[in-house]
């Protein structure tokens, strides 16, 4: 994710300190990781040296904190850009787990095992998603509801391997 | 050129009757054997006027005429005859002996040579049954060697028992009817059958009852897998086809249906043409070749079939909107109103009004309005019904989990149930109302004999030439016989010709007279005058002492009678009459054996009256074969205590045959769209039981579901059989008088068609109840 | 596979289930078990056995060997009548469709179950009606099944599951043919409901979200079970 976009877009509504940025992201977006100031800063001064956003006043005293931001022309323009452009897919072709399945099938290990032992972490996930999803707001709903399909598409691939794993050991297997 | 639209339209519906894979055959098929079934009923009624004619006709065409009194000269185109017919077993045997008297003597129809004396040609069915260990008793009463068969044109039915004896010594003992001489077979001036009023009410009235059901049915048998069917339609609605296609497709496989049954009824009809003709029910029995149907009433079948399923497609269609993503019936049907439905069964009765007690003075009824009141009384039976369904069960209250089910499901579909029910609903009514009429209608077709049946069960006549002593003890001897009473009749005059009063004169000894009068005291020699008996002016007229009287008298343009002088005698004593072994109560001359003058007894026909021991097998047989080895020409009468009109039996008969078919039929029918009822809910079924539902509850929720409009329906049924038979019998002036023992049979025959559906359809629901339903995969 | 004696404390518990349909082996050695207030998912691919893994664990289709204890009790030696009477009174029971009665209103849907063990009319519905409240939709009472949505449905059949307060509640694919809002909905409605109750659930599905409402797992593969946590 573009920390540098998201901010950009949070100053689109009015201009702010370092602090209020900070604040609103980690509401609105850092469910799991909050921001470290030092991100928000040197971020910040990045997008300052680009003239995306500009400093729209300082507070007396010392301190990056007290810089109130104010995104510029360029900004709204780069943001505008950023939320057009669609994301890439994931491929998601380098699998770990694909690698950990063919080995344990060329070394006569079990690999239905590690599927389903795979599975029973999945689960072990999405329990966890979906516990969370019960209590939360709207927001963390949509959040663990992403996190879950995702989840969901990997059970399926777990799935459908496990149901072709014999062809799949003849095929790997000299 | 292309066919037009619709004709396209129809085709493809045939086609998709045809071509529906398994399930679509299963429908097909079903409803063609609905409809065959139908058909097969309506060919044989259009088959029956012609068997009735045909059996009239070779009834007339056999006939020998012996109740032609006048003397005919033997020559060479006589022929004597006598008439020796008997029962065997409750059946009754037509047994003539003949002995032609020239080369020009006529033969009976279907015998191809005169038996010579001592054979006999008999009927297929009399061979038979004389060639099997059943007719061992009657081989002993027939001594006769079968020398041929009479062919179908001398018999009236496939099954009659029938023989043509030969004989050599019937010249001297020509005594009309029983022994006459002809010249000819049939009758003089063949009449077509006579049409009684009554009868023809009867007969009319059968067939309506019969056939309404008939259609009722038809109409049923077109709507077999009708929901799926419907599914069908709507699968080609998505797929571009407008309603009016859709409906024109829907008559095209109705069609289809219809026409394959066509089919099946042919085969059907065929087929139980070749079987009627080994049945014999209630002593009728026809020949295949009786059985054709009527050309124009057969082609009026052929096309009224078809019509009427296209016709009930349609106008069952009309309540449901078939859209491309599913079937709708048009939102909540509105409340079925009640005018319109009970104007049809009034119109019925209007119709029927005018001809209240025409049956009487002989008047005619009107064929048109009879047919047409009873049809729109038994069609309103059909529009009232789903009324009453729908207007009670709307009102039914709460109960068990079993009574909730099947009322909660009667509540949103009751013209289902009604529909259903229908068809028994119009058997039940008109079957109630035929036997109201002929419970009434029995007194004047049905004699009272008068005889006592618990002095004396038989009658067997002395042949001339046998001491009525001897006969008696014969009789007396045989098995079977718990006493035997010896009497001998006969009749004077009070001239020797043309007598005009007259008396009868009974011979017996003392205790056999005693069987007739109360006698004071009684010794061989005594004579007595019986008073006494109502009505009776005669005997203290001629029976006085000294008084000449001539027995045997003659009457003019007969031959000449005994007319022996009888003095009566001189110590005559009065007795008082009682009720003889029969039941009457004699008048005349009582003479013990002593009193009477040699001379006079061939002027006496003897009897011998029997009084049978229950409890042997076959006593009556015996009697029967001991009066035939006497003489073949010995008559013997089985008392009974009530004689039925032939022809008013014949009547009963096909309505009863009429009806347990039109009820098997319907039956049928009901255990058909019931399975399939049961088939669609399935899953539920076995949804229910996987929660824990009682088979017995679902079982039970099903025979409500059955009972509830079944009841009604039958109660529906009474109301207006009995009215409709209190009108019958109004028209045809007997008493009116309800036949609640018919009502109840009636109502108790339909009920026990739904018990038996019921029943037969537990089977499959207790399969589809099983959790396999549940299973998905 | 070595056959255990069942878990101490587990209410429903299976060992070694056999079932075939004629030629087609639907469970060859299933192992189960229950503890109350617990929601167990069944999973596996269509056609492993997972719905006559539920058939027989409720005692719907006897096995054709193997052992069921229920609350002490061995199902396999009961009679029929005694295996409808629990089903009756200790069982729920959720489908995935075709499972009410169209010509009852949901209101005597729900109390079907209730009416089944004796109860009078009037106070079975009232009961229905307290668990048609807590599913949301008691607003339907008087409808017939055919005039509410497919969720809504389910919920009805959900609330009929639970009217009887039974220890097990049995589920199978109760979300199958609803949209993934929906279906959610049911199950989260289903689980609270169950869990408050202190009922268990048996919860067979195919899908992995559907799953995750429960707190345990079992696969189902080739008629023959594997509990993932003692795997783990």
């Amino acid at each position: 994710m573009s920390i540098g976009h998201t901010l950009l877009g949070l100053l689109e509504s009015g201009p702010r300190h370092g602090y209020d940025l900070k604040r609103a992201f980690d509401e609105k977006f850092g469910h799991d990781r909050p921001l470290h100031y030092g991100q928000v800063y040197s971020t910040m001064s990045r997008l300052l040296k680009n003239g995306l956003v500009e400093v729209d006043g300082i507070e007396p005293g010392d301190g990056p904190e007290r810089k109130r931001y104010a995104i510029t022309e360029a900004g709204v323009t780069d943001v505008q850009r950023w939320l057009a452009t669609p994301e890439k897919p994931e491929p998601y072709l380098q699998s770990t787990l694909y690698t950990k399945v063919v080995l344990a099938l060329l070394t006569h290990r079990d690999a239905g095992d590690i599927l389903d032992t795979q599975r029973a972490e999945h689960l072990r996930m999405m329990r966890i998603l979906t516990d969370r999803k019960r209590g939360g707001d709207l927001a963390d709903q949509l959040i663990c509801d992403h996190a879950l399909f995702h989840l969901e598409a990997d059970l399926r691939w777990l799935e459908l391997t496990a149901a072709r794993l014999d062809k799949l050991a003849t095929a790997v297997r000299p | 050129m292309r066919p037009p639209q619709s004709v396209r339209d129809l085709t493809m519906g045939l086609r998709f009757a045809v071509t529906g894979g398994r399930e679509g055959w299963v429908r097909l098929l079903l409803t063609a054997l609905g409809v065959g079934l139908g058909v097969a009923l309506l060919l044989l009624t259009t088959a029956l006027p012609h068997a009735l004619e045909v059996r009239h006709d070779r009834e007339q065409s056999r006939s020998d005429f012996t109740y032609d009194y006048k003397p005919v000269a033997p020559a060479d185109d006589t022929l004597v005859i006598a008439d020796v017919d008997t029962t065997y077993r409750g059946k009754d045997v037509r047994g003539r002996v003949v002995m032609p008297e020239g080369e020009r003597a006529p033969l009976p129809p279907g015998v191809a040579a005169f038996p010579a004396a001592g054979d006999m040609v008999v009927s297929p069915a009399l061979k038979e049954l004389l060639d099997s260990p059943g007719g061992a008793l009657l081989r002993d009463r027939l001594p006769y060697r079968i020398t041929g068969t009479i062919t179908e044109s001398g018999l009236i039915g496939s099954r009659e028992l029938a023989y043509y004896a030969g004989s050599d010594a019937l010249a001297d003992r020509v005594n009309p009817p029983y022994v006459a001489r002809i010249t000819r077979f049939g009758t003089p001036n063949p009449t077509k059958e006579s049409t009684d009023p009554v009868l023809l009410l009867l007969v009319l009235v059968v067939f309506v009852v019969l056939l309404m059901p008939v259609a009722v049915f038809i109409a049923a048998a077109v709507r077999f897998g009708g929901e799926r069917r419907d599914r069908r339609l709507a699968a080609l609605r998505l797929v571009g086809s407008d309603s009016r296609m859709t409906r024109r497709i829907a008559a095209g496989e109705a069609l289809a249906g219809a026409l394959l049954g066509l089919v099946f009824g042919t085969g059907f009809f065929l087929l139980g043409r070749q079987v009627a003709g080994s049945v014999e029910v209630l002593g009728v029995s026809v020949f295949p070749s009786y059985l054709d149907p009527t050309p124009a009433l057969a082609a009026l079948v052929a096309v009224a079939v078809p019509a009427a399923a296209v016709l009930v497609t349609l106008l069952a269609l009309r309540g449901v909107v078939i859209e491309p993503l599913g079937v709708m019936r048009t939102a909540r049907p509105s409340r079925r109103r009640l005018w319109w439905r009970l104007l049809l069964p009034l119109a019925g009765l209007a119709m029927l009004y005018p001809m209240i007690g025409q049956g009487h003075d002989g008047g005619g009824f009107n064929e048109y309005l009879v047919v047409g009141g009873v049809m729109l009384l038994l069609i309103g039976v059909t529009a009232l019904l789903p009324w009453v369904v729908e207007s009670v069960v709307g009102r039914l209250g709460p109960g068990g989990v079993a009574w909730q089910l099947a009322v909660r499901r009667l509540q949103l579909s009751s013209g289902t149930a009604a529909r259903m029910v229908n068809g028994i609903a119009v058997a039940v009514a008109g079957a109630i109302a035929l036997q109201m009429l002929f419970a009434g209608v029995q007194g004047d077709y049905t004699k009272t004999t008068g005889y006592d049946l618990t002095r004396a069960q038989m009658r067997v006549s002395v042949p001339t030439g046998t001491s009525v002593d001897r006969a008696t003890a014969k009789v007396r001897a045989t098995a079977g016989v718990g006493r035997a009473v010896g009497l001998a009749d006969g009749y004077a005059g009070d001239t020797r010709r043309d007598p005009e009063h007259g008396t009868e004169v009974t011979l017996g000894s003392c205790a056999a007279l005693r069987e007739v009068a109360v006698l004071p005291s009684c010794h061989d020699g005594d004579s007595f005058a019986l008073l006494g008996s109502p009505g009776d002016t005669d005997t203290p007229k001629l029976v006085r002492a000294g008084r000449t009287v001539y027995l045997d008298p003659s009457y003019q343009g007969e031959a000449r009678n005994l007319e022996i002088a009888l003095t009566v005698p001189h110590g005559v004593r009065q007795a008082r009459t009682r009720h003889d072994l029969t039941g009457t109560e004699r008048a005349g001359l009582l003479l013990t054996p002593g009193a009477l003058p040699a001379n006079a007894a061939p002027a006496f026909q003897g009897v011998v009256y029997v009084v049978l021991d229950r409890t042997v097998t076959d006593a009556a047989e015996h009697v029967r074969n001991t009066a035939a080895a006497m003489d073949p020409l010995a008559s013997v009468d089985t008392f009974a205590a009530t004689e039925s009109s032939k022809k008013f039996t014949s009547i009963r008969t096909g309505l009863f045959v009429g009806a347990a078919c039109v009820l098997a039929l319907i039956g049928a029918s009901l255990l058909v769209s019931q399975l399939e009822q049961l088939r669609e809910r399935r899953k539920l079924l076995s949804s229910l039981v996987a929660f824990g539902t009682r088979r017995r509850t679902l079982s039970l929720s099903v025979l409500w579901q059955t009972a509830i409009p079944i009841a009604l329906g039958l109660l529906l049924a009474s109301v207006v059989g009995v009215t409709l038979g209190a009108v019958l019998l109004r028209m045809s002036a007997a008493t009116v008088r309800v036949d609640w023992a018919s009502v109840l049979a009636m109502t108790g025959i339909g009920a026990g068609v739904v018990l038996a559906v019921t029943l037969l359809s537990l089977p499959p629901l207790l399969r589809l109840m099983r959790p396999e339903g549940l299973r998905t995969e | 596979m070595t056959t255990t004696s069942a878990p101490p404390g587990s209410l429903l518990a299976a060992q070694d289930l056999r079932k075939a349909y004629g030629p087609t082996t639907a469970l060859d050695g299933a192992d189960f078990s229950i503890h109350p207030g617990e929601v167990v998912a069944v999973m596996g691919p269509s056609g492993s056995g997972k719905s006559t893994l539920l058939h027989c664990l409720a005692g719907i289709v006897p096995p054709d060997s193997g052992s069921i204890r229920y609350d002490g009790r061995e199902l396999a030696g009961m009679s029929d009548a005694g295996r409808s009477a629990l089903r009756r009174s200790e069982f729920g029971f959720v489908f995935q469709f075709g499972q009410l009665v169209p010509e009852l209103t949901c209101v005597e849907n729900v109390a079907l179950p209730l009416r089944l063990n004796g109860a009078p009319r009037k106070e079975a519905e009232r009961t229905a009606l307290g668990w048609m409240e807590r599913l949301e939709v008691d607003d339907l009472r008087a409808k017939r099944p055919g005039e509410v949505s497919g969720g809504q449905g389910q919920r009805v059949a959900v609330a009929r599951s639970l009217v009887t307060s039974p220890r097990v509640v049995f589920a199978d694919e109760p979300t199958g043919a609803l949209d993934s809002l929906n279906g959610e909905r049911v199950m989260e409605l289903l689980t609270e409901a169950a869990r408050s109750a202190n009922a268990a659930v048996v919860l067979v599905t195919h899908e992995a979200r559907v799953a995750a409402y429960s707190d345990r797992e079992i696969v189902v593969r080739d008629g023959r079970s594997r509990d993932m946590e003692r795997l783990v």
